[in-house]
């Protein structure tokens, strides 16, 4: 399998990270490629923590497991670095990104000592600046989009529109606002 | 000719519901299979399906009307897992004695306890010697294309049987992957309308559904039933083949994946055969002369095939996601080992059980089965023949 991407998601239930991952596979799949983006779920009730993931490929992917040694890490609730080993596996050349109000230098030290890349976002302004709500994913998607590379932007986000007219045929409003977060995500993510 | 998607197997067996628009479909909702009438119900609501929705109490009303539709000469299914498929059970029993042609799509799920809501295939194992045809998938396109089928088989004259139609919970169910579609009309002829031959709304033939049979019947009623399940195999071939026509799609009794030259061999049912296909790319890159048998039809079972397909090999595993308690292994284990002994197969077998609760199969677990059969060739012996992979001691 050439040029296979792995990325795996932590959040807690309800936070919108299978969702995510659900939309990065759908997003992909718009430019061609084979994807895979599936949940795994513990207890079933919100709050708990859940891991979600994808894989994304040039050939078909027939692998049904999870993924174990991730190019790409992204957290979801900063929270979870106290409680879930987010690092475990993940490749030294890849990345972690993590939603957090703080530095990227107050993050770091909570990594158990991963030498990779390290990105940050603070999803919750962005969201709040362009939808005047918290969703976390819309925001997250656009980061690691960018910083896996996995697609060209400007692509990116003419699908992500068709897909949010789509997906928000029955509310238009709120379209605007989601692109917003895609594009000030782009810029905010370091 | 079709249309290139990404779908979680839910969706794309919901799909497949839309594009048969079948008569009556009475939903209970259970996870990992709730999706499926979730979807459908938004069909309904669209009016994009005729289907008469019944939302009932429990998985016992949801089995009792659909036998009940179908006794009545509706094209009926519904949709289930686990404790779902438990709380089923005498209706299982009753729709396939009655002969109806209804279906179930079934997403396994583990039984209850501890409570776990993810994928083996204890449920439907359980139900194996219920009378149903059991037909199973690796991921989202063979669940998808075996719904479609799924009526041509049961509804065929020589077997009216009710069949079930099986994905693995969470991990095909719930996993968005590509899948190409066919076109709603393409589909639509294929399955054709259904012309019952016997049913309790014709006024012209008078029947009963469900009689007593005293002693001097039943066992002629039973061996009738078992008559059914002889043919749905041939069936289930025809019907594949003319599917091969519209979809370029292939499929058989199961799939024999890199078995011509094969001197080990796992036989398995489900998502795990995607990732052991992986592990064979691998093996085979080395050298190792390795291959798979993946199940689509589990009942009735295709034993002599299977047998002819393992003759050539020295060792073969396989693979039971569900336990049988029988202190010997699983039942997929008991079926192809007795296929084997039937063909005289010099061949060691062994047996594992794997996956309980969603234990999750890796790559690499289905590389070190391999190696213990090379290990069990060398040694000119099986060992243990009732194993566990991947369970902590």
């Amino acid at each position: 399998m050439s040029n296979l991407t792995e990325i795996r998601w932590h959040g807690r239930g309800g936070q919108g990270a299978k969702t995510a991952a659900l939309l990065l596979a759908d997003v992909a799949f718009q430019t061609g490629k084979y994807v895979q983006g599936f949940p795994e779920y513990g207890p079933e009730r919100m709050g708990a923590p859940i891991t979600a993931y994808n894989r994304i490929s040039d050939t078909q992917i027939r692998v049904h497991s999870n993924i174990y040694d991730p190019q790409y890490v992204v957290v979801v609730d900063e929270s979870l670095l106290e409680t879930v080993d987010v690092t475990k596996g993940l490749k030294k050349d890849g990345a972690i990104l993590v939603n957090t109000e703080r530095a990227k230098e107050e993050i770091i030290p909570h990594l158990k000592g991963y030498e990779g890349k390290v990105y940050t976002i603070d999803a919750k302004k962005v969201s709040l600046a362009t939808m005047g709500k918290y969703f976390p994913n819309t925001p997250l998607l656009a980061a690691i989009v960018k910083v896996a590379g996995i697609m060209d932007e400007d692509i990116f986000l003419k699908e992500m529109e068709a897909s949010f007219k789509h997906k928000f045929a029955s509310k238009p409003e709120v379209i605007e606002g989601n692109m917003a977060a895609l594009k000030m995500a782009m810029q905010e993510v370091q | 000719m079709g249309k290139r998607e990404r779908l979680s197997g839910n969706e794309a067996v919901a799909i497949a519901l839309r594009q048969i628009n079948p008569d009556v479909f009475p939903a209970f909702p259970i996870t990992p299979s709730t999706e499926i009438p979730q979807y459908f119900a938004s069909f309904v609501a669209n009016g994009q399906v005729d289907t008469e929705f019944i939302t009932v109490e429990s998985e016992h009303s949801s089995m009792s009307a659909t036998i009940g539709a179908s006794a009545a000469g509706a094209r009926a299914l519904t949709a289930t897992s686990s404790c779902g498929l438990a709380y089923m059970w005498e209706e299982l029993y009753i729709a396939a004695s009655n002969r109806l042609p209804l279906a179930l799509a079934l997403v396994n799920r583990a039984l209850s306890g501890p409570i776990n809501i993810n994928c083996d295939h204890s449920d439907s194992m359980g139900a194996r010697d219920a009378g149903w045809i059991q037909i199973y998938a690796e991921n989202n396109q063979e669940a998808y294309d075996n719904m479609i089928q799924a009526f041509r088989i049961s509804e065929h004259k020589d077997v009216r049987l009710p069949i079930m139609i099986c994905q693995d919970g969470f991990i095909t169910s719930h996993a968005v992957e590509n899948i190409e579609l066919l076109e709603d009309d393409v589909v639509k002829n294929f399955v054709g309308e259904y012309e019952p031959e016997n049913y309790l709304l014709n006024p012209k033939e008078k029947m009963a559904v469900g009689p007593y049979a005293i002693t001097d019947y039943y066992m002629e009623a039973k061996r009738n039933q078992a008559e059914g399940m002889k043919n749905a195999v041939a069936v289930v071939k025809e019907v594949a083949k003319e599917f091969a026509g519209i979809s370029g799609r292939e499929y058989g009794l199961f799939e024999e994946y890199c078995m011509e030259d094969a001197e080990t061999a796992v036989v398995m049912i489900g998502s795990a055969a995607g990732t052991t296909k992986d592990a064979i790319d691998a093996l085979r890159a080395k050298g190792e002369k390795v291959g798979l048998i993946k199940i689509r039809l589990y009942r009735p079972f295709p034993a002599e095939e299977i047998a002819e397909a393992l003759k050539n090999v020295k060792a073969v595993a396989i693979m039971d996601r569900a336990e049988g308690y029988t202190n010997h292994g699983g039942p997929l284990g008991s079926d192809v080992m007795a296929a084997m002994f039937r063909a005289r197969s010099q061949a060691h077998a062994v047996n594992y059980i794997y996956g309980l609760g969603g234990r999750d199969v890796r790559v690499e677990d289905m590389e070190k089965v391999f190696a213990q059969l090379n290990q069990i060739v060398a040694d000119d012996d099986a060992g243990e023949t009732y194993r566990y992979l991947g369970i902590r001691e």
